[in-house]
């Protein structure tokens, strides 16, 4: 559809160089068959997902491998035929080591998932469907990998009216969701069609930064079918984040502390949508995703369709290797993503990109004292101060700084990307979150 | 598999040399350096002017102030065996502005305790660069004007160089005060069109109105101000003075002629402006903006001195962490503490 929507703008963002260039006109690739692909046995935010085989099992493609362990979890499917075989221990993408399985591919890629497909949909239950989405193992697919099925699933009293798409992709470099939304346009949208059935609205927008002018096209072309608006949306970091975005698309902002369904919304990464699609009408649960390898080093950089369990090692192999001494390795963008050390941290279901920089496209920081400029208050999209509560968290005061509303911080980093004085203060803020929320635990476990 | 046979032509990087830190791993490249190089930029048409109309005695004190500046930051740098911050440049734009705002006949030992004072005791002995809670400039000629009245007020016209004393267009308003037609000739289009362009005596770099608006505009294209700090500023001295000139036109001269001379302009984008000491936040911009212009021109009207704005600027400096506490933003979502923003929309909740 093309109904012009008023959109509203949202305090602060930035417009760092996008690099996208880089690989935006590379159509998506699937990945060779891999030998041996290595499952993370956590891939979503909440209870990790328990295994279910041992060593030695013969499994088909999509064979559930680790049930959920909980609501808030979504379970975990082999990404091809073959044999179970050890449980190893792989880098986690924001460090430390997470379990993980192996699977020998067999060379078949045979699938055998078990989920029958529904394509039928319109007149299927939705119980049915959130259960299908829930057997699927669908998360945010845009980097917080929160288990689609639970979004989906808001109390009746918060009077949901609208589904969000989440297609703005404003980090910098990276290119999955264009790539996704341009090839697999009718699979967005009908995924999405099926969330909006799930949550009985009619209302949905498809928020999408304008320099993505052939997605926004193509999906205009086929949005009408599937009762989605196609909005484009101003450049400028971060216009996809979830807060931003709901402010950019409807003007209702939500509240300190509070969710999207507080103001009546829901919002889907457009990649969870097309995942939805294939686990309804398909019937394949998520083992496979849009992954960008780009980055001025690398040889041929462009988006992959990548398994689940891929190393890093591996998909840095596909798009050809290095050309140019690579400083950092980060999985994600450039502003919100994390630096690697090891090259066998595995693709899971929030892989967006992995993006290698040089050492002079990277910044180091130093802290040098706080000059007062106020850009950081004039960048940051949540309205805080960053300088100034910067100040309190370096004296360790975390109870002003909590005052000054630090909980609110959603790490964006734009603060700390136009510090002249190169200070960490994304960073301050991480710290003194994380400081916070220990206090919180340890309170309520004094109170228990 | 193919795979094995490309593995061993691709190059892939080296996980021992990769550097691991925090997000974000960019940033768009601005420096502290930087932001001062650019405001010596902007102070350039200022430079040129003060030179234009005192010539030597303008060049002796910009070099003087300057110099004496950037060796007092590296002296302290060493006594307190910091890393020199001198490559900052802040040390070299405080000088400059200290300089525009000495007499054209400051001898140089008067720049010198100017720098030193400017630099050591102001900025340094509050921990530096970003800590200062006074504008080094205005506090350092505040201190200058109270402590070495005479040499402060070695006014020379412009051009010939002639040492002369009351010759400032505002010391000219002191000697007219009760006289509505001495205030009327002060307020003349003539008087005035060289209060703009700074053929009149002063200090050295805030004559010429229309170098330091030159450079002002600068300031504001490279955004390296708030335009609400000098728009609030000259606005009030506007207002407050034309509004006193009605009332009493014997008191003092016109708007216009109160907004081109002494410090206004120098004051308005260079001094009060300085990130360190003004308040953060747009809307705090405004309130110091038109307290600075309230208090310059009660100084200027019924105080003892004939010019305010330096003690204008000290004075609302010292106010700034008030301004920041009544002015602050509030985050996004603010409004909706316990309420969700849909019950309000709804009418459930007012």
């Amino acid at each position: 559809m093309n109904i012009p929507v008023k959109t509203w703008r949202f305090h602060g963002g930035v417009h760092p160089a996008d690099g996208k260039a880089l690989s935006n006109s590379v159509p998506a690739q699937r990945a060779p068959l891999l030998e041996r692909y290595t499952v993370a046995l956590q891939q979503n935010i909440g209870a990790p997902p328990k295994p279910i085989v041992a060593k030695g099992d013969v499994v088909k493609k999509g064979q559930l491998i680790a049930e959920a362990g909980g609501f808030v979890s979504a379970p975990i499917h082999a990404p091809t035929s073959g044999t179970v075989g050890d449980t190893v221990e792989v880098p986690g993408a924001n460090g430390g080591t997470i379990p993980a399985i192996e699977i020998i591919a067999d060379g078949k890629d045979e699938w055998g998932s078990g989920l029958e497909p529904i394509p039928n949909w319109k007149n299927t239950d939705r119980e049915i469907l959130k259960k299908r989405i829930a057997e699927a193992g669908i998360v945010g697919m845009g980097g917080a990998a929160f288990p689609t099925h639970v979004k989906l699933s808001p109390p009746p009293e918060k009077g949901i009216d609208t589904l969000i798409l989440n297609g703005a992709e404003c980090e910098p470099y990276l290119t999955a969701d264009h790539r996704l939304m341009l090839e697999r346009t009718e699979a967005v949208l009908e995924g999405a069609a099926i969330a909006a059935k799930i949550l009985r609205v009619d209302r949905i927008f498809l928020g999408i930064e304008e320099n993505k002018p052939d997605a926004i096209a193509a999906l205009r072309e086929k949005a009408g079918a599937y009762g989605v608006t196609v909005v484009p949306l101003h450049v400028r970091y971060p216009q996809g984040g979830e807060k931003q975005l709901i402010y950019a698309l409807t003007g209702r902002s939500v509240a300190t502390g509070g969710l999207p369904m507080d103001v009546g919304c829901v919002v889907q990464n457009v990649g969870s949508c097309a995942a939805i699609r294939d686990a309804v009408v398909e019937g394949h649960p998520l083992i496979e995703r849009y992954t960008t390898v780009t980055g001025t080093p690398v040889v041929n950089p462009g988006t992959w369709i990548l398994r689940l369990g891929t190393t890093v090692e591996q998909a840095l192999t596909f798009a050809g290797g290095v050309k140019e001494r690579a400083a950092k390795v980060i999985m994600g963008g450039p502003m919100m993503g994390f630096a690697q050390t090891s090259l066998g941290v595995t693709i899971t279901k929030n892989s967006s990109g992995i993006l290698l920089l040089q050492w002079k496209e990277t910044s180091g920081y130093t802290s040098n004292p706080c000059i007062r400029c106020g850009r950081c208050v004039r960048a940051c999209p949540m309205k805080l101060l960053p300088g100034p509560v910067s100040v309190m968290v370096e004296s360790e005061n975390y109870d002003e700084a909590e005052r000054n509303y630090v909980m609110d911080c959603m790490e964006c980093g734009v603060c700390t990307y136009v510090c002249p004085a190169k200070r960490p203060l994304v960073q301050h803020f991480r710290r003194a979150k994380a400081e916070i929320n220990a206090k919180r635990r340890a309170a309520k476990a004094k109170q228990a | 598999m193919s795979e094995e046979i490309e593995k061993k032509t691709v190059v892939l990087p080296e996980p021992g040399s990769l550097v691991l830190s925090t997000s974000p791993h960019v940033q768009d490249g601005d420096s502290i350096s930087k932001i001062m190089l650019k405001v010596l930029v902007c102070l350039l048409p200022a430079v040129i002017a003060s030179i234009w109309f005192f010539r030597f005695n303008a060049v002796r004190i910009l070099v003087y102030c300057g110099a004496f500046s950037v060796f007092a930051e590296y002296a302290w740098s060493l006594a307190i065996r910091r890393k020199p911050t001198v490559g900052d440049f802040s040390a070299l734009v405080t000088g400059v502005i200290l300089a525009l705002n000495l007499p054209p006949g400051a001898p140089w030992w008067l720049c010198m305790v100017g720098s030193v004072f400017a630099i050591i005791v102001v900025k340094e002995l509050f921990g530096g660069l970003g800590q200062n809670p006074f504008n080094p400039a205005a506090a350092a000629r505040v201190a200058l004007l109270v402590g070495f009245a005479g040499p402060m007020t070695q006014w020379a016209a412009p051009v010939t160089g002639e040492l002369v004393s009351g010759a400032t267009p505002l010391g000219a308003v002191q000697l007219a005060k009760g006289s509505k037609e001495a205030m009327a000739i002060l307020g003349s289009p003539e008087n005035l069109k060289a209060l703009f362009l700074g053929n009149v005596g002063g200090s050295i770099g805030e004559t010429s109105a229309l170098a330091i608006l030159i450079g002002g505009f600068g300031l504001l294209c490279f955004r390296l101000i708030k335009w609400q700090i000098p728009l609030a500023m000259i606005a009030t001295i506007f207002v407050f003075s034309g509004i006193v000139h009605l009332a009493a036109p014997e008191l003092t001269p016109g708007p216009v002629y109160h907004i081109l001379s002494g410090g206004v302009m120098i004051g308005a984008f260079f001094m009060a402006t300085d990130m360190v000491t003004s308040p953060m936040t747009a809307l705090g911009g405004l309130v110091f903006g038109a307290l600075i212009g309230v208090l310059t021109c009660v100084i200027r009207i019924w105080g003892a001195y004939p010019e305010g704005v330096s003690f204008s600027i000290v004075i609302a400096n010292a106010l700034v962490p008030l301004i920041d506490r009544l002015c602050y933003i509030r985050p996004f979502g603010w409004h909706s503490h316990s309420a969700s923003a849909l019950q309000i929309r709804r009418g459930e909740i007012k």
